[in-house]
């Protein structure tokens, strides 16, 4: 450590400081103030962006309803064994539960929370709770047996036991088809009643099938626009951007115009003797519908960062490998393409992650056969209000993409991506 | 997120223009109902009128249904809803829960004019939660095409599973909910045992069966606006709908429908009070004279849903603006064609159906 030892080898400012102190000092008030101009933004992500993530990813697992509003019963089932029904305790803390919590006016959730687990368990407390304020002495046995038939059923004291703990897997179980049987154990749900995995499947299959197609149809356009001459390639450019500026809604009914059977495209397809007046295509309400306007949607996401790689790759290039002696087809595979890929890379991951997250289009064109999982997300956040399941699926939606970004910086390398 | 956004937006334009807040003031309340046509009618009929004898003004907030929004303002702790119109299976989930105001009908409400009590009054059935009014009774109904068919004309549930002689798109919505109800019925099960069979194992799996056979020629819609849509345009053939909503399109657009109120499914649609709102008793007051004998009345000048109210029947005249008869539009007219939901048996067992519903169409 080399304290001050006058001027030899270190180097002093002009204000006699050292030099390296100063320059410290220099660009510290230079972060500083960086800081500064980023807060709002920073401040923005975490309010819009972490906090609710953060949250929804809490709910997925939180489980507080039973533990809270149920706390007797929750410590007197700790020690049951699940064998046979519980001992008289357990119906004492029970009664005293209920009618605090119809009291509170509060036990309504915990029907809520635990019909997720077993339909008909709502009733079974609410109408228990009206009860049981004419309850006055024990023993409660017998009394609560008779409240409810599903008190007479030993799952739901299995049930209530395994809801009493504050978190639960349960939500997650539930987002990946599978779920507690009578005893206990965790185990699939039957073939006939699987959505999610299904779910999950198609939206990334459909997420696939839409950047393919866009790199197809985007590659010529932008081939296009980066190699006209300007005042021809600026008018294709309006071209692109005019339904990229235009509202998604207006963009999707369009849809819904041309695509219906009595619509527009079918109507031109009988004119002209493509299809008979009384077969004509079901081209919406289903997957076509669903991948037609998105394709449609999302197309702008894939043509700007490809037009704006193409524009930078100069022209000699091309001219050097055919005068080199390689056919266009070879100079366009080898020299062209190569140099294209970051613009493909980048488009098509704004593509994939933009549509994996759609919904309003799939639920307006997408009838059953191109709903996404979103759309059940979305469902269970607004009809359902299940949203410890919105939460686990999210998480499991949000899980998943950053694998894939993960994959994708390991295979391509995010380095790679440029926008322009 | 989108949530997060909002009250950010919130609190940006609350700090903007100081002083405003959209919390209401005194002497204000904010009712919220479905928008539409509806909440027209409801302006007319109770807001208006009340503004003008109370002074109170009223801010109409329009949403689509559900208790997601309520249930979030409760979480928060900052209810600016005060009045909000639901149908009675949410007003039964959000009483048990706690978020809505339970109200005393004989003491909080108004008398029919003839002096009976409100609890006798109100149709029989309805007054099914301790938290909700009753406003109107309204219906989920088949309608059709005319130029369908020729001139064959279906009359019965089972013309609508019947796809030889009946042929054509149906639209239907995209809910378990009425549906396993229609295919029991078009299945040979009586109006009154529906329910009785739905509860059993072999009846859910009956209804979903009889659902199979029409289920590639359905068109699922989940917004209301949409099945008149599709029938205009020729898409579909049969639609189910809300009863109002064909009557406007048959009425008001002179569309070529008509409809088959056979299993007609009747529905409750209300008041309730939030339970934490900030003006309780504005609220009450406000409940209390948009709730009367002479109000529901009016309310059925501006749309074709029936008034809960015995005493209302018989003081529906006609349509305010085009001058039709409103009688033989109600679908209380036609309660015995129909039956009445079972709000119970929905709120115990729709999150299962609701799986199972959205599992099958997956198939």
């Amino acid at each position: 450590m080399a304290v001050d030892t006058a001027n030899n080898g270190v180097v002093l400012a002009a204000d006699g400081r050292p030099l390296k102190e100063s320059l410290n000092r220099a660009l510290r008030k230079n972060r500083m103030r960086a800081l500064m101009l980023v807060a709002p933004l920073l401040i923005f992500v975490l309010f819009a962006f972490l906090i609710p993530i953060i949250d929804m990813t809490f709910r997925s697992v939180d489980n507080w309803h039973v533990g809270t509003l149920m706390p007797k019963t929750s410590a007197a089932l700790a020690n049951w064994d699940g064998k046979d029904f519980p001992e008289e305790p357990v119906y004492a803390a029970l009664v005293a539960d209920l009618q605090a919590g119809a009291k509170s006016r509060e036990i309504g959730k915990v029907g809520t929370r635990l019909n997720y687990e077993k339909s008909g368990l709502r009733s079974m407390i609410t109408s228990s709770a009206r009860k049981s304020k004419r309850l006055k002495e024990g023993p409660y046995k017998a009394k609560v047996m008779k409240m409810h038939k599903k008190w007479r059923d030993l799952e739901t004291w299995h049930v209530i036991k395994r809801n009493a703990a504050p978190y639960t897997i349960g939500y997650y179980l539930n987002a990946m088809d599978m779920k507690y049987d009578k005893t206990g154990e965790i185990v699939m749900q039957p073939e006939n009643r699987r959505i999610y995995g299904k779910l999950f499947g198609r939206t990334f299959a459909i997420s696939m099938a839409i950047t393919i197609i866009c790199v197809v149809l985007a590659y010529p356009i932008s081939y296009l626009l980066a190699t006209l001459p300007l005042r021809y390639s600026n008018l294709l450019m309006i071209f692109v951007l005019l339904p990229f500026w235009t509202s998604l809604l207006v963009r999707t009914t369009a849809w819904i115009a041309m695509l219906q059977s009595q619509g527009v495209l079918n109507d031109l397809f009988v004119f002209f003797g493509l299809v008979d007046d009384a077969n004509r295509l079901q081209l919406i309400h289903n997957l076509t519908g669903t991948i037609i306007a998105m394709t449609h949607i999302l197309l702008p996401f894939m043509v700007l960062p490809l037009y704006s790689v193409m524009k930078t790759i100069p022209p000699t290039y091309m001219r050097a490998a055919l005068s080199l002696g390689a056919n266009p087809f070879v100079a366009f595979v080898r020299v062209y393409m190569p140099q294209t890929l970051s613009g493909i890379g980048a488009g098509s991951v704004l593509v994939f992650i933009l549509s994996i997250g759609y919904y309003i289009t799939p639920a307006l064109v997408g009838g059953t056969g191109g709903t996404l999982i979103s759309n059940q997300i979305a469902y269970h956040m607004q009809s359902s209000l299940n949203w410890g399941l919105a939460g686990a699926l999210g998480a499991m939606l949000l899980a998943s993409v950053l694998a894939l970004y993960f994959l994708y910086n390991k295979i391509v390398g995010i380095d790679n991506m440029r926008l322009g | 997120m989108k949530k997060m956004l909002k009250y950010s937006a919130l609190a940006v334009a609350g700090m903007a223009i100081a002083g405003m807040t959209t919390a209401t003031q005194a002497g204000e309340l904010n009712v919220v109902s479905w928008g539409g046509a509806y909440t027209t009618s409801q302006m007319k009929a109770y807001h208006q009128p009340y503004t003008k004898m109370t002074g109170t003004k009223i801010n109409s907030i329009d949403y689509s249904g559900g208790l997601a929004e309520m249930r979030a303002q409760t979480e928060s702790g900052n209810v600016t809803w005060d009045v909000v119109d639901v149908v009675i299976a949410d007003a039964i989930v959000g009483c048990d829960e706690g978020m809505f105001r339970p109200i005393n009908v004989d003491m909080e409400l108004a008398k029919a004019p003839d002096g009976t009590a409100a609890s006798k009054d109100f149709l029989d059935g309805t007054l099914q939660s301790e938290c909700f009014v009753p406003l109107i009774i309204y219906s989920t109904v088949f309608a059709y095409r005319d130029d369908a068919w020729g001139g064959k004309k279906p009359t019965s549930m089972k013309d609508v599973f019947d796809l030889k002689n009946f042929p054509g798109k149906r639209t239907l919505q995209k809910s378990p909910q009425n549906n396993l109800e229609w295919a029991l019925l078009a299945d040979g099960v009586p109006l009154n045992k529906i329910y009785e069979v739905l509860d059993t194992d072999a009846g859910k799996d009956r209804a979903f069966a009889k659902l199979a056979t029409i289920k590639d020629q359905v068109i699922w819609w989940t917004v209301g606006a949409v099945p008149p849509q599709l029938l205009a345009d020729g898409e579909a053939v049969f639609g189910t709908g809300y009863n109002g909503r064909w009557f406007s399109a048959i009425a008001e657009e002179k569309q070529p429908f008509s409809m088959l109120w056979d299993g007609q499914v009747l529905d409750i649609d209300g008041y309730v009070v939030s339970a934490k709102g900030k003006n309780i008793e504005e609220a009450m007051k406000f409940l209390k004279f948009s709730t009367d004998t002479q109000r529901l009345a009016d309310q059925a000048k501006y749309i074709s849903y029936g008034p809960a109210r015995k005493s209302s029947g018989p003081m529906v005249a006609k349509h305010a603006e085009l001058g039709i008869e409103m009688g033989p539009h109600m679908p209380t007219k036609y309660a015995d064609q129909g039956f009445l939901t079972d709000f119970k048996w929905w709120a115990d067992n729709s999150d299962e159906m609701k799986e199972r519903f959205a599992a099958w169409l997956l198939q």
